[in-house]
């Protein structure tokens, strides 16, 4: 059976749960082998090794921390010769899809960028993305060189599907290019004990409805209550309520989660450009003539004051 | 020694507007205003700051594109920037993104440049992908995704705000930039720079001038190959209820009804 490459995005060894989507999605069309690379890479292997990767290429060096996406290009591209796999499946992090766009120049193939689904085809895997803010459903292939494809969080369930996973160190040699680019200093980001933006099956989100960041608290106890991320319309980050990190639409991220609840948010098409793609959609806003209740499966015409502290204590009380 | 800038610059549809396939699933740009990508107009302002703090600079705007691109060029010139290219052939309609990366690096080797500055995306396509593309086709530092961008002494230096953490970077030119919309909002072109974008020289460059093959680019020559494009089907209409004092009960009612409670 043809094997699949699968780019492991992970945090000193603790796999994200994006890249156990992709296992999902490699396994309809081969089998698949992970690259991890840095720091815990070889701590990967046993989660890797339970969600169906038969094996799991792992390589260390300095070069990944300290110098920006050309060594993991470098690494990527030594486990494509040595496995000539069908497919590279990479998240649709920022940076997997710079590593993958450099892949696919080296390896003189396409790339298909923020696929939603995956499915395998006649002449090679098909991929499902989102267009013109997520009004048209498009299905694509790559018909040069192997398929160089990135998907979104949430676009395939976690399965396990337990495989040998045998761990094989991967014999990388950097190109005159790795060094290139230093990364001088690396701040991580505090954390917020919250799910992560993209990844979040749930999103709740303010917008200029909130009107002040002394009031996002009343966004954040919501989503607190439910478990999920915190998001914000470019209203509420330009005004300096919150910050961009959190941003969501054309110009900030793309979320794709089971729920997302839009507060005070009118639903401009920059907005809805990077929420659309959301499985159940649900809208507080005074004014009903909102383009963002076009949208809704859910929605409640009134003052978020008032409402969105009574979901949270109704929220809170039904989970008690 | 002078700093050659060029900006990459996109052409694209308004968001705003009906945006829809034409038949052979490229985008239709008969019924749909274009206009230079608003990501971009953070490329030319941090061009412009760039050459500004340099003793001599110089800010090419470069775009591939249709006859009508020509718009978003004027725009950048009447920014500020010095002059512009147009790449521009029959051949090119259709061209994915490994295919524009390919003409767009060809044109930046012939113009000459020290630094490159593009947007993080087009708003149309929104893959992210071409200012990494260029820096592979190029074989020179890509410092992409920055917030803040600086030039000095032949180094370009930036921040770059990721989820999990924000880097600084740090590279020799030449180099490719990307800039995101946190990098410092674009200037609002005055009259007086669109009176002088009038007269400043847009050099026409076609397939031929970048000895490119035709089937290298254009929809024949794509890399990748749409299959279908669909509609998506209008939302069932939603309930929409008015707030009467229990309007967050009723909505965690319907949120526990559809188990995310």
């Amino acid at each position: 059976m043809a094997e699949v490459l699968v780019f492991v995005d992970h945090v000193d060894g603790a796999v994200r749960k994006p890249t156990l989507e992709l296992l999902t999605l490699a396994r309809r069309i081969g089998e698949p082998v992970a690259v991890a690379l840095g720091n815990g890479a070889a701590d990967t292997a046993a989660v890797l090794a339970e969600h169906g990767a038969v094996k799991v290429l792992t390589a260390d060096a300095s070069e990944f921390a300290d110098y920006l996406v050309v060594p993991k290009v470098d690494a990527l591209q030594a486990a494509y010769d040595a496995v000539s796999p069908a497919a590279v499946l990479l998240p649709s992090s920022a940076e997997a899809k710079e590593i993958a766009a450099r892949l696919a120049v080296r390896i003189g193939s396409g790339i298909i960028t923020d696929a939603v689904d995956l499915e395998a085809g006649d002449q090679g895997p098909v991929a499902t993305q989102s267009a013109f803010a997520a009004s048209y459903t498009t299905k694509s292939r790559v018909s040069k060189g192997i398929p160089v494809v990135t998907v979104k969080p949430n676009s395939a369930p976690v399965e396990p599907a337990p495989a040998a996973g045998a761990v094989e160190a991967l014999a990388v040699s950097f190109s005159a290019q790795a060094t290139g680019t230093k990364v001088v200093s690396r701040t991580p980001r505090e954390s917020t004990g919250r799910p992560e933006l993209t990844e979040a099956a749930i999103v709740v989100s303010g917008g200029r409805g909130v009107n002040g960041a002394e009031n996002f608290h009343i966004i954040e106890a919501l989503a607190d209550s439910l478990g999920a991320a915190v998001g914000a319309s470019r209203a509420a980050v330009d005004a300096g309520w919150y910050p961009h990190t959190n941003q969501v639409g054309q110009t900030g991220k793309s979320v794709s989660p089971q729920l997302y609840i839009a507060s005070g948010i009118s639903g401009a098409i920059q907005h809805r450009a990077g929420m659309q793609t959301s499985k159940t959609i649900v809208a507080i806003n005074k004014d009903a003539e909102a383009p963002i209740f076009d949208l809704v499966d859910y929605g409640v015409v009134g003052d978020l004051f008032n409402v969105v502290p009574q979901l949270t204590d109704e929220v809170t009380a039904r989970k008690g | 020694m002078s700093l050659r800038i060029v900006v990459c610059v996109k052409y694209v549809p308004d968001a705003t507007g009906d945006r829809h396939f034409a038949d052979d699933l490229t985008l239709d740009r008969e019924d749909v205003d274009g206009l230079l990508s608003e990501l971009d107009e953070y490329a030319v302002e941090q061009a412009l700051q760039i050459a500004d703090a340099a003793d001599d600079a110089e800010v090419t705007v470069l775009t591939v594109g249709p006859e009508d691109a020509k718009d978003a060029l004027r725009k950048a010139l009447s920014m500020g920037a010095d002059k512009a290219v147009h790449v521009e052939d029959d051949d090119l309609h259709g061209t994915d993104a490994i295919g524009t990366s390919l003409v767009l690096a060809k044109a930046i080797e012939k113009t000459g440049y020290d630094l490159v500055i593009s947007g993080m995306a087009s708003t149309d396509g929104t893959m992210g992908v071409v200012p990494a593309l260029l820096a592979e086709r190029l074989g020179v530092p890509q410092v992409t995704l920055l917030s803040e961008v600086s030039v000095e002494g032949g180094v370009v230096r930036g921040r770059r705000d990721g989820d999990s953490a924000s880097e600084q970077l740090e590279a020799s030119l030449p180099a490719v930039v990307s800039v995101t919309d946190q990098s410092g909002e674009a200037r609002y072109p005055s009259f007086k720079g669109i009176m002088a974008a009038k007269k400043k020289p847009v050099e026409s460059l076609d397939l031929d001038d970048l000895g490119i093959d035709a089937d290298e680019v254009g929809l024949g020559g794509s890399w990748t190959a749409v299959d279908s494009a669909a509609a998506r089907p209008a939302r069932t209409a939603g309930t929409i209820v008015k707030d009467e004092g229990e309007g967050g009960k009723a909505l965690a009612e319907f949120l526990a009804g559809q188990k995310f409670v």
